[in-house]
């Protein structure tokens, strides 16, 4: 493990005298990608495979009486039948912790374990079959009775139960605690305030690739799975824990992920259903979940209710900020999210209270989606911000711009860096934000009301522990390996510029190869983190291997570089040579082949330096612009442009990070205004179970988006000056759109999403 | 199930007693057991071992069709229940077209049936007898991409790449059918393939700049 002094001139001349960073190269995998060549989960070929199809409960609550799976066990082609009475043991249910980070309090619902129900659609029984086909076929004879009790899923009827989480009641210094910034709720006291309550529903992570999964027991203490998952490393070590086998008996592998927007951060029952029905049939059982168990069984966003109340004085600062949220949970799992995080950091406010609580409910436990938290929260606080500026009578831009903080109020220490205000004013000019008028519906085209909205955004700069494997071939050759994953972000392509530039070689001499535990470990694909951890590893492995070529090199007495020290030598365009004098130069090839090396490989661990980052407050920041239209009759709303600007260090590959951008803003346009799972109370289940009741953004629903990136570089979080982008393309969307239908109407809508009728 | 609030359990094979598909089976299962007998009793015996009248019904119970997938033509036994996306996928290994939904919802499965773009999910294979299929593997001329995929990477027009197959395949349609004259045309019929990543302005740009480059698709 080596640590990269933060040192500006040392990065100045690892990088930028390179020309990869930065420029917007084409995906590495975009040829299997575009020819059907990509294999994802469910796309592996192996001998002898068999299908598993699950049977979910259709109560929400209570017990399983009996089961009869007799019609189906006699169906053509069905190898195993299994529920709680005949499934074989997980031996490691009953201590089992929560695969992924964090850790909630409970424990992920095990599946097959008892005759209990939680939620509707659970999983209570597995076919499996030789053909899909078959063991769809006799997945619907399996009829099960229920001792049924009475269940809670709708949120307002049962709020007043909502509580402190426990891991708060636990620890009095957990970040979940009440916080309490000046004096409690002084907003209350003052004489220019707002107040409102925010609601948004569940929402469905819903990526285009059902959640899949091969299990493969290659021998009794010998797992393989093929697995829909932004964590191979996480999904093996919860395998292993599960089993009790070695983890180096479990190997996980997800090479190309189909999306995943955070239901990849938590192994579900589908997989451990899968596992145990392949060990019972000894045989690989392939499962791929149904669009409706995509609502019930890999996570969401949950139902989130807020409050807020702010006041200001009458020349627009900023005076007080209360922010109440609740969140749902599952009766058996703590979930919960950084809501609040926004309210207590963005704003020069010297009051600010903050208040967060979970709602149990007999629903499936959500899971991180897409700017978790925080995107929820944003909705409200950027809500209330354009209300408090309606009430100021003060144009939203010129009222954040008053209240920007150059220091972070909460933790009081400077920032790593901030360029918010830049990313403003260049999004504002971009949207053309001076054609906003003060009062709302002022604007028109025709029958439609013409108005514009922003919202901010912001998502802490993670970095991780990471590791990677670099290998030079006596070709040029460069393989790096990493368990990470690319679940659509353009993960694999951004690690081959960054190693092109860390070795001075060209782009395609590099394969990077992801999706693997084989691989040296890596974080999961969460929380917009990836290129400042793997990226890490990365470039110290690339560095590292340029000080294995030098050691050779300068050892060797017939190299012309005897004795010289590695920071005298320049490595470019493939070859080593001594700055001083650029002519004595030896390509990495040739050292290889002077020593006779088929290859050499080094590997890597990167770490953060946490006493350095202690220091500073590290975040991403993002503004979006919304220009919408909204129909005086029908109430339709048409988003005619967005704007969406992001700071977060530098960007590495525009291409990609621009597309990250784009599809940020698409989501959030869902958020606003067609996304929405409704469960229908009475029997607990969810109503929107596919394509035709839920509706994510199609291509009619999407304008034209403009990406606007401050790009500016933030050493402090790495070294290669890279910070998140994932997160906070869609935090502070939602409210953009619907401060924007504000600005056209005059209506405020608090409650997502925002459809015609609330309009009409 | 005792609340199966499933639309199949309005199909006549979950209902008691026994369906007609039941009964076809067991005649099927008897005739072919009897034509076991009529064998030597070692020859009975292990034909039982082997599920033998199992395998027999089975073979009756599908469909030969013929079809020509990607220039190729194969000569298939499938069960009339199985979808054409299944069939490609499952039995084929052909797994660029992509299953998103199986409600004709999405998009992803999109191939093409004589030109014509197709949802493969709501095509049972058993309809696609004797017509042309074109996969996403069959798109590209040898190494030479289709001016669409290329123009995909170009621009970017996806992200983790699940949508794409179907993406592809829908968009060289929409400009065989003259359903790609402006960004409003290309998005409307574009729209019955979803892209959870938000991919959408690249593609459309992609669209564009095939159309707009007169390369034939």
């Amino acid at each position: 493990m080596r640590q990269q002094p933060c040192n500006p001139s040392h990065f100045m001349k690892e990088y930028f005298f390179q020309d990869n960073m930065g420029k917007p190269m084409d995906r590495v995998d975009g040829r299997l990608k575009v020819t059907g060549s990509a294999k994802y989960s469910a796309e592996f070929e192996l001998p002898n495979m068999s299908h598993g199809v699950l049977v979910g409960s259709t109560i929400t609550k209570g017990r399983i009486k009996s089961i009869d799976t007799k019609a189906a066990e006699r169906a053509p082609g069905v190898l195993a039948v299994l529920h709680y009475q005949n499934s074989p043991k997980v031996p490691g249910y009953v201590q089992a912790a929560h695969p992924t980070e964090p850790k909630p309090i409970g424990q992920p619902h095990r599946v097959f374990y008892d005759e209990q129900v939680y939620f509707n659609d659970q999983p209570i029984a597995i076919v499996v079959a030789d053909t899909l086909e078959r063991a769809r076929y006799a997945a619907r004879l399996v009829k099960a009775q229920y001792e049924e009790e009475k269940h809670a899923t709708s949120f307002p009827k049962h709020q007043g139960k909502a509580f402190l989480p426990t891991a708060a009641q636990r620890n009095p210094k957990h970040g979940l605690n009440d916080y309490v910034r000046g004096k409690a709720d002084a907003y209350k006291g003052e004489n220019l305030k707002i107040e409102s309550e925010y609601v948004i529903p569940s929402e469905m992570h819903n990526p285009m690739e059902l959640q899949s999964i091969i299990a493969h027991w290659e021998a009794p203490d010998r797992l393989t799975v093929y697995d829909k998952t932004q964590a191979v490393i996480g999904s093996q070590n919860a395998f292993a824990r599960e089993w009790k086998i070695p983890v180096e008996n479990v190997k996980v592998i997800a090479t190309f992920v189909g999306g995943a927007f955070g239901n990849g951060l938590h192994t579900w029952p589908h997989e451990t259903a899968a596992i145990i029905a392949a060990k019972k049939v000894n045989r690989p059982v392939k499962l791929m979940l149904t669009r409706e168990q995509m609502f019930t069984m890999v996570g969401y966003r949950p139902f989130a209710w807020q409050k807020v109340g702010m006041s200001a004085t009458p020349d627009g600062k900023i005076t007080a900020i209360t922010h109440e949220a609740i969140g749902q949970t599952s009766s058996y799992e703590e979930f919960t999210e950084s809501t609040l995080q926004q309210t207590r950091m963005m704003y020069t406010s010297p009051n600010v209270t903050t208040r967060y609580r979970i709602l149990p409910l007999d629903v499936s436990t959500p899971i991180w989606m897409r700017g978790p938290g925080e995107a929820t929260g944003a909705f409200a606080l950027e809500s209330a911000m354009d209300e408090m500026a309606h009430v100021l009578k003060m144009d939203p831009l010129e009222f954040r711009l008053k209240n920007h903080t150059d220091r972070d109020p909460e933790r009081d220490r400077p920032w790593s860096t901030k360029f918010l205000k830049e990313a403003m004013l260049m999004g504002a000019e971009k949207i053309g934000w001076n054609k906003r008028q003060l009062q709302p519906g002022s604007l028109r085209n025709g029958d439609w009301l013409v108005g514009y909205g922003m919202g901010v955004g912001t998502f802490g700069a993670h970095r991780n522990r990471a590791s990677a494997k670099a290998t030079m071939f006596a070709d040029g050759r460069v393989v790096i390996q990493s368990a990470t994953t690319d679940i659509g972000p353009g993960t694999g392509t951004v690690m081959v510029q960054i190693a092109a530039d860390a070795l001075g070689i060209s782009p395609d001499k590099i394969i990077f190869e992801l999706g693997s535990s084989l691989f040296p470990p890596a974080p999961s694909q969460g929380g917009s983190a990836t290129v400042a951890s793997v990226g890490s590893a990365v470039r110290d492995a690339c560095i590292a291997l340029k000080k294995k070529l030098a050691s050779l090199t300068t050892g060797n007495a017939d190299s012309g570089f005897r004795n010289v020290k590695y920071e005298d030598l320049t490595f470019q365009n493939g070859q080593i040579s001594l700055t001083s004098s650029p002519g004595t130069k030896l390509s990495y090839t040739d050292v290889l082949k002077q020593q006779k090396l088929p290859e050499i490989e080094v590997t890597e661990e990167s770490r953060p330096s946490n006493e350095e980052r202690q220091k500073y407050s590290m975040y991403s920041f993002s503004v979006h612009f919304a220009e919408v239209q909204v129909h005086q009759l029908t109430g339709q709303v048409k988003v005619t442009k967005v704007v969406t600007c992001a700071d977060a260090g530098k960007i590495v590959n525009k291409k990609t990070a621009g597309n990250q951008m784009i599809g940020g803003a698409v989501g959030g346009i869902g958020m606003a205004l067609t996304e929405g799972a409704v469960i229908d109370d009475r029997f607990g289940r969810y109503v929107t179970k596919d394509f035709a009741e839920y509706h994510i953004p199609v291509h009619a629903d999407t304008p034209d988006i403009d990406v606007v990136f401050v790009d500016k570089p933030d050493f402090i979080n790495n070294a290669m000056g890279t910070k998140g982008i994932g997160e906070i393309a869609i935090i502070g969307v939602a409210p953009a759109i619907t401060n924007a239908i504000f600005n056209a109407t005059g209506k405020r809508i608090n409650e997502l999403p925002v459809t015609p009728d609330k309009l009409i | 199930m005792s609340k199966d609030h499933s639309p199949d359990q309005f199909l006549p094979e979950n209902e008691g007693g026994q369906s007609h598909s039941d009964a076809r089976r067991t005649f099927l299962k008897q005739s072919s057991i009897l034509t076991a007998l009529a064998l030597t009793p070692t020859a009975a015996i292990k034909a039982a071992e082997l599920k033998f009248e199992e395998k027999v019904a089975a073979v009756f119970e599908k469909v030969n069709i013929t079809l020509d997938i990607n220039g190729k033509k194969q000569k298939l036994a499938v069960e009339p229940r199985t979808t054409l996306l299944d069939l490609l996928r499952e039995q084929l290994n052909l797994t660029g077209t992509k299953k998103g939904c199986d409600y004709g919802q999405c998009g992803a499965c999109t191939v093409h049936v004589d030109g014509q773009r197709v949802l493969s999910c709501l095509t049972l294979a058993a309809m696609a007898d004797g017509k042309d299929i074109t996969t996403i593997e069959g798109l590209a001329n040898g190494d030479k991409l289709h001016p669409m995929q290329e123009a995909f990477i170009k621009h970017d027009g996806f992200q983790c790449g699940y949508c794409t197959p179907g993406q592809i395949m829908s968009a060289v349609a929409c400009i065989r059918e003259g359903h790609a004259d402006s960004d409003e045309e290309i998005r409307e019929y574009m729209s019955g393939n979803l892209c959870r990543c938000g991919a959408y302005p690249n593609i459309v740009n992609a669209i564009k700049e095939v159309k707009n480059g007169g390369h034939k698709v």
